[in-house]
């Protein structure tokens, strides 16, 4: 039975060293007394741990279940009692730790109740599906992605190829080789049942041509059925799914693209074996063959070995010596990742373990500069040029990297094997594509933002519409309702004026209130000078001993009205340059807060001297009233007393007063210091004035009485609109 | 336990920058000899010497440039350099033409622009032109090789290194050097044809006398670099080729103007240009239709600048015009990939 074989572009020869492993059968490995399940083993979303530390558990028993379409469930892989469920160091590219269900081994690996699926023809497909996807099968060669997702396949999809990837090309690993040598039978049972599943037109088992044994044993276990075996030169990496692929059947799959999109499934050799396990014994997937080998290891071989089993209890029943070996790593020479704790379980894609001595894998050498040579280019299985893609992810070009395909590699290593510069492409590669990972995230995130952020302008600029059309109606209404009232009352055209003056109307108006307090002040004083003087000549006449006392009394009183006469005056001066300076919207705080200064100490100094006063006509008074004698108008001098007093309390609350409004100014002061956004409101204030003002006198007749005096109204208001308007610029120039 | 953390792949090939360029050194082997044969030992002495001067002139750049100087320098590619420059120079040139050549091609053509695997230019061939057209008469005035009729003996060693030490009285050497065949075809084909005709430098077995089998040595030490993997077989076929196949029109449309595609084949440095010179990974095309490309337009300039250039020979130009190329050539020639229906081909999409 010949069979075309479509020779893969590139490839390599490494030296294979599968002999050192073979040269004994099959060994169980022992169970150890921990073992450590992680609960993702596969691709897809890690499964949700459904037991408890102290729980008891038996062979074979869901530890974890399925958590999502792209997830498998855990089963205990021996009986015993669990001790964790926490985080532990796990075989992972970035050294992340991943959730662990720890299990103490009772040592009699009790099995939990299970049978075999009798007779699975006469069964519905998707039973014997889930049934796969309950006892956790997912690939066994390399990315572990759940096999039932493969199998699963709508009915419609034509699968012309199912393809059991048996080729092993990498070296060192001999596990499926191990596996079909002493279990073809089984491995054929399991890839019956997968052809049962997804009823291909042919069966295909892909196999290097390396392995003579188990292709004798494979042709034996298929003699009876249509499966074909197929026997491929032995390169690297032929084994790869894309490689395997187009060695068999001259298709490619696409790029970004499955392989069942060109009809063809193609399951590893472990996951044969594995999904025979389930149907036909019952059994979940919680042991594999794993090969144990490198020339630190005393007893290379393959070992079945329980999954969860640390690295370095497995390494000991093989006899490693730990301090020979130059590294440790899960997987081939070529794609398997150097572990950093041998504390690590065996998973469900551990298909080796390597201790190589530091003769057999040296640590790399230095890397040298890109010759250009080529040598990639001629090894590279996915076409691609290694050395440009190298420049690319090196210089961080991602555009290039992309548009040199740098998504197709498959990550062989063959480019670095032979690259003659020791430049660690790979990791280059691997590097390029997590930046261009990050890179498309990031647009994809940034171009939701913009979504989200023209989305919410187009609803805000809506509802703004919305507003100004209500605003506008209401608008109109008023409009209407202030011409009706402003026919009524024609007479008075102030309305609209006393509105343009209203922005900066607070100060000048509260200073206004003071000067007519220091008005009367005033006047209360020069009454009160007036009346001390009548009560001096009166004591003249009657010859009196407190004349001298009396006469400076009325000095003093008399020195107070003027003064008062001159605080009036000034403030009153303020208030008019106040008022001039009404349409200056620019600094009319600071010019009230400036003029303010002063009265303020006057009027300090004011109520304090009536203060004086008052108390100096009590003692008098009192004095009088010791010593009556003398003839004094006691009566007289209480009325200066009490006149005194009033005085005093009055001028004290035009200080209150002056003080209250001094702070009300500091407060103006103090938002006026963001001077601009004052400025804003004002010009706003202020046009909003003018317009009203405009729409008022728009509202009324050329010949209404009160056309006119709106018209220099809305003048009015309008200068003091653009007046604000250019204050504002001139402020935000500033 | 060593938990040493290192990525995949974790085996090499044993094959290191070092063993590739001695391969390509020691596939010179076969012409040198020839050359030594045919025109005494100014070749050997030309190829040490320039070895030496190269190894000096890039130590010191490099630790100008503060580079790990051993590591380079045992790469091999300074090396490399110094004996294709030595093997394209006449034997009997002058040692400070060999210096000013060596100095020009590692220190400007290689070392400038950042050292090996950043040169745009093949460094010997810049180092060849910049003496070709700043000593052309010492550059283009060969002995006649042994076989040439008329000529009984070749330089003792004592002569080889007394003309290239030696005194700078060019009228001695002058005394005994001859056109190569290929200038001699220039001068007069076309034109004095009975002179062409009779020509002894002409008269070889079935091409320019000697010059045939120095051709033929490169040859063979080619057919081993590919053999070894070293090269590949795509530029030396396409320049070989593109040369045969435009001297071959041009020889049956004019068979006294125009030499004929055997004889370009085996004269001057075809042989050693289509795969030594052109077949520089650094400076070539490294897809393998980018390399047939490159190859066959260096064929095809070769031909173009020795049937009507100023110069009898032209493969150092056409190398480095194409080298201009390369980049370019390397953006329009993507293999197609894996799981693509075609190639892409410009730099980006």
């Amino acid at each position: 039975m010949s069979r075309r074989i479509w020779d893969i572009p590139g490839g390599i020869h490494p030296a294979e060293n599968k002999q050192q492993s073979l040269q004994s059968r099959i060994i169980t490995a022992n169970i150890p007394a921990e073992l450590v399940v992680p609960v993702q083993q596969h691709i897809g979303a890690p499964g949700k741990p459904c037991v408890d530390v102290g729980d008891k558990v038996l062979k074979g028993q869901v530890i974890a279940e399925a958590n999502g379409f792209v997830s498998l469930p855990t089963h205990a892989p021996t009986s015993g009692e669990i001790i964790a469920v926490e985080s532990r160091p796990v075989q992972h590219p970035s050294q992340i730790d991943g959730l662990c269900v720890v299990i103490k081994t009772d040592r009699n690996d009790q099995w939990i109740d299970h049978c075999a699926i009798s007779d699975y023809q006469s069964q519905e497909r998707s039973d014997i599906i889930n049934a796969i996807r309950q006892a956790g099968i997912s690939g066994m060669g390399g990315a572990g992605f759940p096999s039932t997702i493969k199998l699963g396949i709508p009915p419609d999809v034509k699968i012309e190829q199912l393809i059991l990837n048996s080729a092993e090309c990498e070296p060192y690993i001999t596990a499926d080789d191990s596996l079909i040598q002493e279990r073809a039978d089984e491995v054929v049972a399991g890839l019956k049942i997968m052809q049962w599943l997804v009823k291909p037109k042919e069966t295909l088992i892909g196999i290097e041509d390396n392995k003579p044994d188990a292709i004798k044993a494979l042709k034996l276990a298929s003699a009876d059925s249509d499966i074909e075996v197929v026997v491929v030169p032995t390169k690297y990496p032929s084994g790869g799914e894309k490689q395997i692929i187009y060695l068999l059947t001259g298709k490619e799959v696409a790029s970004g693209g499955l392989p069942s999109d060109i009809g063809v499934i193609c399951q590893n050799t472990g996951t044969a074996y594995a999904i025979n396990r389930a149907i036909h014994f019952g059994e979940p997937l919680i042991s594999r063959i794993t090969t144990v080998t490198g020339d630190a290891v005393a007893n290379k071989g393959n070992y079945e070995v329980l999954l969860g089993t640390p690295v370095d209890a497995l390494l000991s029943q093989a006899e490693a010596k730990f301090d020979q070996a130059s590294r440790l790593i899960m997987g081939g020479p070529m794609m398997g990742f150097s572990i950093h704790n041998s504390a690590v379980p065996i998973v469900k894609v551990t298909n080796c373990l390597l201790a190589p001595t530091k003769k057999e894998i040296p640590e790399p050498d230095a890397e040298q500069p890109c010759i250009r040579c080529g040598n990639c280019t001629q090894v590279c299985p996915a076409g691609l040029l290694p050395q440009q893609l190298y420049w690319f992810s090196k210089s961080n070009e991602l555009e290039k990297a992309k548009h040199f395909n740098l998504a197709d590699c498959i990550e062989c290593g063959a480019c670095s094997f032979v690259c003659p510069s020791n430049i660690p492409l790979v990791q280059y590669f691997r590097f390029g594509k997590g930046q261009i990972r990050k890179q498309e995230a990031e647009t994809k995130k940034a171009d939701q933002a913009r979504e989200r952020f023209e989305f919410r302008q187009s609803r805000l600029e809506k509802e703004e519409r919305e507003k100004e059309e209500k605003r506008k109606a209401r608008a109109e209404a008023a409009a209407k309702k202030q011409a009706a009232k402003k026919a009524a009352a024609a007479e008075n055209p102030a309305t609209s004026e006393s509105g343009s003056t209203l922005s900066t109307g607070t100060e000048p108006t509260a200073s206004t209130s003071a000067t007519t307090k220091l008005k009367s002040t005033w006047a209360s004083t020069t009454k009160r000078w007036k009346d001390a003087e009548k009560a001096l000549k009166i004591a003249e006449k009657n010859g009196n001993d407190h004349i001298e006392a009396l006469q400076k009394k009325v000095e003093q009183l008399k020195a107070k009205a003027d003064n008062a006469k001159l605080l009036y005056d000034e403030a009153k001066a303020t208030d008019e340059a106040n008022l001039n300076n009404v349409s200056d919207a620019a600094a009319p705080t600071q010019t009230t807060t400036l003029s303010e200064n002063d009265p303020m100490q006057t009027l300090k100094q004011a109520s304090a001297d009536d203060f004086n006063a008052w108390k100096a006509a009590q003692e008098k008074t009192q004095a009088a009233e010791v010593n009556p004698s003398n003839g004094v108008d006691i009566e007289l001098l209480r009325k200066a007393e009490t006149e005194a007093k009033d005085k005093s309390t009055a001028s004290k609350a035009a200080m209150k007063e002056a003080r209250a409004k001094e702070k009300e100014a500091m407060q103006a002061k103090k938002a006026a210091e963001d001077p601009t956004k004052q400025l804003k409101m004002d010009a706003a204030i202020t046009r909003t004035k003018a317009k009203k003002a405009l729409k008022a006198l728009e509202s009324l007749g050329e010949d209404h009485k009160s056309y006119d005096a709106l018209k220099t109204a809305y003048e009015k208001a309008q200068t003091a609109a653009k007046d604000a308007e250019l204050a504002l610029k001139a402020a935000e120039e500033a | 336990m060593s938990v040493l953390h290192v990525t995949s792949p974790h085996v090499h090939r044993p094959f290191t920058m070092n063993a590739l360029m001695r391969h390509v050194i020691y596939a010179t082997i076969p012409g040198l000899i020839v050359l030594t044969a045919l025109f005494g030992w100014g070749t050997l002495i030309n190829v040490i010497f320039a070895s030496l001067v190269a190894i000096a002139t890039e130590a010191f750049v490099l630790k100008l440039r503060n580079r790990p100087i051993s590591l380079s320098i045992r790469d091999g590619s300074a090396v490399l350099t110094a004996v294709l420059l030595a093997l394209a120079i006449p034997p009997t040139a002058p040692w400070w033409l060999t210096i000013v050549g060596i100095i020009f091609a590692i220190v400007i053509a290689k070392q400038l622009y950042g050292g090996l695997g950043s040169n745009p230019f093949n460094p010997a061939m810049i180092g060849y032109v910049l003496l070709l057209i700043s000593f052309p008469l010492e550059m283009t005035t060969w002995i006649p090789a042994y076989t040439t009729e008329g000529v009984t003996s070749i330089p003792s060693f004592a002569q080889s290194f007394t003309m290239i030490f030696g005194s700078v009285d060019r009228s001695i050497i002058d005394g005994i050097t001859m056109a190569t065949p290929l200038d001699t075809f220039k001068t007069y084909a076309g034109n004095d044809l009975a002179k062409l005709q009779s020509a002894s430098v002409l008269q070889g077995s079935f091409a320019g006398a000697g010059w045939e089998w120095v051709n033929v040595a490169f040859l063979i030490g080619g057919i081993y670099l590919i053999a070894r993997k070293i090269i590949t077989w795509h530029i030396p076929v396409a320049v070989l080729s593109s040369v045969f196949l435009f001297a071959g029109i041009f020889h049956i449309i004019d068979p006294d103007t125009y030499a004929s595609p055997i004889f370009h084949l085996f004269s001057g440095g075809t042989m050693l240009g289509a795969f030594f010179i052109a077949t520089d990974p650094v400076t070539a095309a490294t897809s393998n239709k980018g390399k047939l490309i490159f190859g066959a337009l260096i064929g095809f300039l070769i031909y173009v600048i020795r049937a009507w250039g100023g110069y009898p020979d032209a493969v150092a130009f056409a190398v480095l015009l194409l080298n201009l190329c390369a980049p370019t050539i390397e953006y329009y020639t993507q293999p197609r990939a894996y799981g693509h229906k075609k190639a892409n081909s410009g730099i980006t999409k």
